[in-house]
This record gives structure tokens, sequence and C-alpha cells, in this order.
């Protein structure tokens, strides 16, 4: 008996032993929470979350701290994704009163730009090029669209324009699915007829 | 010559133990081809203004080369290719580069694109073209002498891309080919939508073209076979490919093996396309989301094959193509070769139209082609078919009523996909979903819409949701970009706002030190014993203010006009001084603005 209980023990250390060292060198690398949600936002910087910049946020979501319906930039398509990463309820989304515009992107009126540089200061990703004194332009094609340039422009020569729809970027619209509900209706009339006509005695 | 009859007739019995295997679904419909098939070949007129979009093919549209005034030459290049997928863009007609603007084309979005737009003089006079063969020299050998990448240059210099409807362009195909050491070239010369005949009209007025123009592609992707397949409804065309392969076989002094096959396969829609046609001549399946050459095949249509003859021939760039212009609708349905760049208006009115019975413009044919958004868009290297039909000739779906789970747009699928889930995925925009029920390996062929009997708009449903896709990809690539510029400029800030720190640190530093080693040597002197001690901060202060006064009077002997002035001279300027100042308050009590003091 005795001998049997210290077979026991020393079988279960030499597993022990194999779990232990396969978890530490076979250690998987899972990407935090963080990343994950951090990667599902649409990276626009804009802070219209209350939060500053994407990454803040995706820190607060994950720890707790923020509902995922904050993010205006992202729509719909985002809480959606973020409510089946995160295993929670769709939220509806905060609407904004211009959310529905589209994509925008902000373009410099150059004959007014005095060269003050605030707005590059603005810009959450570098997107805008100039120096003081010299005329400033936004590179549209890393423009967000996150309008943080726009208050400190202290002439008002940044405007947020809808970006251009090219062939390329052109989408198929939802089809025109008009499900005939009238005719439907006759059917299943005709078939309550029927049936009907049937069960008569 | 007895060789040369049993090769024959060893070929035919070949063709006709060619085993061919069906494809998955697909449907019968009715060809309606005999409108258009009945003439010759016409040409169109040269349109007064030419419109010529830069984005003619798949890829980055050409980057133009010509200016406003500029004159141009038939076939002078206007755009080059930008890039290794992307193709150039010829004038279509001698004349004058008006404008390079946006303009409508031919799209389902009805959207525009920048475009070269020529003012026709009317002579359509060529450019010099420089042929890598001699119109007149058929042989086998001339062929055989060229170079790969030569025909490849020359093909890509034409500007030649897939027109079957890929649009991609052909000397980008053809190269991958090379590499990839093709082994079969299927020519495809199907043409299995309804009501269109271009390429059967091309098959029977130039069939010698045609013919070289596969050797010369075959020679370049180095196939040892090259299979034609074409629907049993066009034997006329059939016969000539047929009759022209043999007559050219005559010519070579090897008849080891029949160097081009024309195969009949059954007229089921969509045979022409590039997989199924594969399926029906080698029994071989392209792997899902793969390309023919996976499988060590490539697939060019018919009237590609014209435009590389044409190319290496007679060094022409592509600038024309044949349109089938068809409908009810259409008093004369025909196959006309048409100018690139030609208004679908101009190529409709020489056409001639019964205007009372216009329903819907098509191009391209009733089953993928789509309704143009606006007539006055120019025809371009995608345009195979103008279809104006009658009303009641094309069936107007009815409303949709709901999905009854019957499996036949399953049975139908040529791509043995499974419709019905698409559908649902694609209507709930679960889009991962639908790409897990491969959704990307969708041809667009419109049989499951076709089936349906709730008239589902099922194809319509499976392009909305790739176009999604494409843009949900656009979005995170945006995204990823967006953050990485994000996290340099954190990063960027961070770096400064050390930089900073440390800089502030080290003058502390050099601060501390000084004051230190300036208390060292009072200390020192003290030491020493002598009396003398540092400067008081007052004996400082009075120090700084004489310097300063002795600076200002430096400057003040400077200034010589203001000083040593006669009476005279001091009079004139009080009295302007006083001038000035009445003046002054005057326009202050004025406009209250103390601006505008002068």
């Amino acid at each position: 008996m005795f001998g049997g209980i210290l077979a026991l023990i020393a079988l279960a250390a030499f597993f022990g032993l194999i779990l232990g060292l396969a978890a530490i060198v076979f250690k998987v690398e899972s990407s935090p929470i963080v990343e994950q949600i951090d990667a599902l936002l649409p990276q626009t910087q804009c802070g219209q979350c209350s939060f500053a910049g994407c990454r803040p946020y995706a820190e607060a979501i994950a720890a707790g701290d923020a509902p995922i319906n904050l993010c205006p930039p992202g729509g719909e398509n985002t809480v959606q994704a973020l409510a089946d990463l995160l295993d929670v309820e769709v939220l509806p989304l905060e609407e904004e009163e211009n959310a529905d515009l589209g994509p925008m992107v902000a373009i410099i009126i150059e004959d007014t730009c005095i060269g003050c540089t605030l707005c590059i200061q603005a810009c959450p990703v570098d997107a805008i090029l100039g120096a003081a004194k010299q005329m400033h332009t936004v590179i549209e094609s890393e423009c967000t669209g996150c309008e943080l340039c726009v208050a400190p422009c202290p002439v008002d020569c940044i405007e947020m324009v809808p970006v251009k729809q090219t062939l390329k970027s052109w989408r198929w619209p939802v089809p025109q699915y008009t499900v005939n509900n009238e005719a439907a209706a006759s059917i299943f009339a005709t078939v309550d007829q029927a049936l009907a006509e049937n069960t008569r005695p | 010559m007895s060789q040369s009859l049993s090769q024959t007739v060893s070929n035919t019995i070949k063709d006709s133990l060619h085993q061919l295997r069906s494809f998955h679904g697909g449907i019968k419909l009715k060809g309606k081809k005999s409108l258009s098939v009945q003439h010759p070949i016409t040409s169109s007129e040269i349109p007064k203004e030419i419109v010529l979009p830069l984005s003619q093919h798949i890829g980055v549209p050409a980057e133009p080369v010509v200016k406003v005034g500029d004159k141009v030459l038939k076939g002078q290049l206007l755009g080059h290719a930008e890039g290794p997928v992307s193709a150039p863009v010829h004038a279509s007609s001698s004349g004058t580069v008006t404008a390079i603007e946006e303009r409508l084309v031919p799209h389902p979005s009805g959207l525009s694109a920048l475009c070269v737009i020529i003012e026709t003089d009317g002579y359509d006079q060529w450019q010099a073209c420089t042929p890598l063969i001699g119109d007149h020299d058929h042989s086998h050998q001339s062929i055989e002498t060229l170079g790969i990448e030569q025909i490849t240059q020359q093909i890509a210099n034409a500007g030649i891309v897939g027109l079957g409807g890929a649009l991609y362009p052909s000397a980008a195909k053809l190269q991958t080919a090379e590499k990839m050491k093709t082994g079969t070239l299927i020519i495809n010369a199907a043409e299995c939508e309804p009501y269109i005949t271009c390429d059967d009209a091309l098959m029977r007025s130039r069939p010698e073209e045609i013919i070289l123009g596969i050797l010369l592609i075959k020679k370049v992707v180095g196939a040892k076979k090259c299979l034609i397949g074409i629907e049993d409804n066009k034997p006329e065309a059939y016969e000539t490919l047929q009759k022209t392969i043999r007559g050219y076989e005559r010519t070579l002094s090897s008849h080891s093996e029949a160097i081009i096959e024309v195969i009949q396969v059954p007229t089921i829609y969509p045979a022409g396309g590039e997989k199924q046609l594969i399926q029906m001549l080698t029994g071989k399946e392209v792997p899902t989301q793969g390309l023919p050459m996976d499988i060590g095949m490539i697939c060019h249509n018919i009237t590609t094959a014209a435009a590389v003859y044409q190319a290496v021939y007679r060094g022409e760039p592509l600038v024309s193509r044949i349109v089938t212009v068809t409908g009810g609708a259409v008093k004369e349905p025909q196959n006309m070769e048409v100018a690139l760049g030609t208004t679908i208006r101009d190529v409709l009115n020489q056409a001639g139209l019964y205007e009372d019975k216009i329903d819907k413009i098509i191009m391209g044919g009733p089953m993928m082609g789509f309704a143009l958004p606006a007539i006055d868009t120019p025809v371009t290297k995608a345009t195979n078919c103008l279809l104006v039909s009658e009303p009641g000739e094309l069936a107007t779906p009815p409303p949709a009523m709901p999905c009854i789970r019957c499996g036949r747009c399953a049975d139908s699928c040529p791509m043995s996909l499974l419709p019905q889930q698409m559908y649902w995925y694609a209507k709930a925009r679960d889009l991962e979903k639908a790409q897990d029920y491969n959704i990307f390996d969708c041809i667009e062929c419109g049989c499951c819409s076709y089936v349906c009997p709730s008239n589902i708009p099922l194809v319509q449903y499976f392009r909305y949701a790739k176009t999604e896709i494409w843009d949900d990809e656009r979005e995170r690539n945006k995204a990823n970009i967006a953050r990485e510029r994000h996290e340099f400029r954190q990063e960027r800030l961070e770096k400064a706002r050390l930089a900073k720190a440390e800089a502030a640190r080290l003058r502390k530093e050099k601060l501390a030190k000084k004051k230190a080693e300036d208390k060292k040597k009072a200390e020192q002197n003290a030491a020493s014993g002598e009396t003398k001690t540092p400067p008081s901060q007052s004996d400082l202060i009075k120090e700084a203010i004489a310097r300063s006064k002795a600076k200002k009077a430096q400057q003040q002997t400077h200034r010589k006009n203001t000083e040593n002035l006669t009476e005279a001279q001091q009079k004139q300027i009080n009295s302007v001084n006083q001038r000035r100042r009445e003046r002054n308050k005057l326009s202050q009590t004025e406009s209250n603005d103390g601006d505008e003091q002068d």
C-alpha cells in the first residue's frame, strides 16, 4: 500500500514537472485584450469618446471604465464588433448630429493660411505638412477626418469636406429588397381558403 | 499529302473522342444571337469628339503624357502604364487634345473618371507603326525567331487587356504565366451570354489573325498544348477556325502534333466562364480563390488573341474593338468595329433606334451587364455589347418574395457555392460568415437570381457584400496606418520631451557647478587672507546702469541729423509737430479710432 502511494506521488511529481516546463517553454503569447480592442477602433484619434485617442479608449473599455458605444467614427459596425469581442450587449451609438455625412477629410484653404503651425501640432497622425510662416497643406490620404485641427486654426482656413468617391472606392448599394407582402398574403389566403374547403364537413 | 490527310483524319477522330466533362449547375438560355450575326462587321464613323478614360483596365490608371492643345495621331500614346499592373492608353483617331478632365464613364456607379478628350480632324491618320513581323509574312519561322521578351513588350506597349471582360493587362498575365511554366493554353471562344456575337463575328471574318495571335501567345507562355473552347451554337465559326488551322498546319514541315485543337462545348450558360471552360475542356477544377495558373493553365479570350496579332504584325495598339449592337429597339442589329472613345450615343445612332420602343440600355449581356447610368459615355476596351431592349424583352423581376429554401440556386451555381447561405449573411451584413461560404469564388454569373422562384436579387447581394468587404479591408488598412503614424508621433513627442528635460538638467548642473566653483574661489580667496570681497548686488546694478548709459550716449552721438540744428530748422520742426498733433486730435474725435493716427 505504501509503495502504491509513493508511486502515485512520484508520477504526479513527474507529470507536474513536465507540465510546468511545457507551460514555460511553449508559452502562447496571446494578444492582450487592449490590443484586440484597439485593432477594432478606427484609429481616427479624434477624441470624440472623451479619451485622448483610440488606445486610451481601448484601455478604458478593457478596464470596464467606458461603454463600447462612444466611437462615432466607427459607427454601428464598430459597436457590433466590440460587442462580439467582449461578449456584451450591443448598445445604441451615441449619435452626433452630423454623423451620417460619411468619411470626411480636412482641407486647408491655402490662400488664407498664415503658417502658424497650430494645426500641425494638433494633428494626431502628422498628416499636415508645413513650417512656420509657410503655407500648410493636408496629406489627404493620411487624414483621418478627426477635426482636431479645425478648432486651433486662428484664421478658420481649415474645412472638412466629404472624401471624394472614386471608381475604386465605390460600393454597390444594398439591393432593393422589397418583399411583396401583399402577394404573400394573398397566397396564404388562398391556402387558408383551400384548407377551409377541405375540412368542411 | 497522304500524311496530312491522315493527320486531318486523326485530328477529327481526336476531336470527336475528346472527353468533355461538364461543370456543376449552369442554365440553358435562349441565345437570341441570330439578331446581330447576319451581317458582316461594319465600321463606325469617326466621331467629332473622342473621350478616352485613362483607366480602361484593372490596376493603376495610366498617367497622361499629352498636354491640352497637343496634336495627336491615331495610335499615339496618350497615357503610359503606371507600374506593373497597368496598361497604356492610345489615341483612337487623329486630332487635337482639347481637355484632360473628369468625364462620365460607363460604370454602374455613374461616377466620373479622368479622361483625355480629343477633337478629331477627320483624317484618321495613323502614326508610324513598328510591327515585329511583316503583315503578309504568315510563316511559322518568323514567329519562332521572335524573342519572348520582345513579344511581351509589344503586347504591353499596345495596351492590350483581357478583352473577355476581365480587363487584366495581358502582358502582366503572360509574364506570370511564363514564370510559372504553364503547360496548357486555353482560348476562350465560348461567348455564352445571350445576344452577344462579337467574338463569333470576329472568328468568322478574321480567323487567320486569331490563329497567329494564339500562336504568339502560345510561344510566350511556352505552352505545349492549346485548346480553343467554342460553344456548339456557333458551327460556322467552328468550321472556319478548323479550316484555317488545317491550312496553317499544311505549311509546316513537321506534322507531329496538332498545334491548336478546337473543341466544341455544349451551350450551357456560363460555359464562357474561365473556370467552367477549363473544367469542361480538361476536367480539372481551379482551386478555390485560385487562378488557372495554379493548375498549370492560362486562359485568354479570342479577341485578345486578335489584338495580339494586330500589335505584332501591324504594330497597331488597341484603339478599336468590335461591339455587338443589338436588342429589340435597335433598327439594324449588327457587329460594329468602333474606335474606343466614341460615345455610346453615336454608336446607337448609327445602328438606328426605334425611339418609342426603348426600354433599357445595357452594356454587356442581359445576365452580367449593367444598365448604363448615362448614354453619353465612351465605348471602352470593356464594351463588348450594347443591348437596347424593347419593353417586355428583358423581364423586370417582380417584387421579391421570402426565401423558401428550395435550393435551386445551389443546384444552378456553376461554382458549387451555396447562394442561399451567402444571401442570409450578406443581408445581415455578416461579412465574415459570407466569406466563410467563399463569396469571393462567386463569378456573378446571375444563374442563382435567374432560377430563384422568389425572385430574390441574389447576385446583387453578393456584389454588395463583396464591395463592402473590400471597403472594410481598406478601412482597416487605413486604420493601421493611422495607428502607426499616431504611435510614431507619440514616440517622437515623448522623445522631444525627454530631450528637453535632459537639456534643462544639464543646464542646471552646469549652473550648480559654476556656483560651486565661485564659492570655492571665494573660500580660497578668504583663506589666502585677501580682503577683496565679491561685489555686492547694488554695486553690480550700478555698474550695469553705467554701462547702459555709456552705450546710449555712444548711440546718441550717431544721430547727427537731429542734433545741432539751426534755430530756423527747430522752428519748422516744432510747427510740423504742432500741426500733426492738431490733426490727430481731430481725427480722434471724428472716428474715435486711435489706430488711424499717422
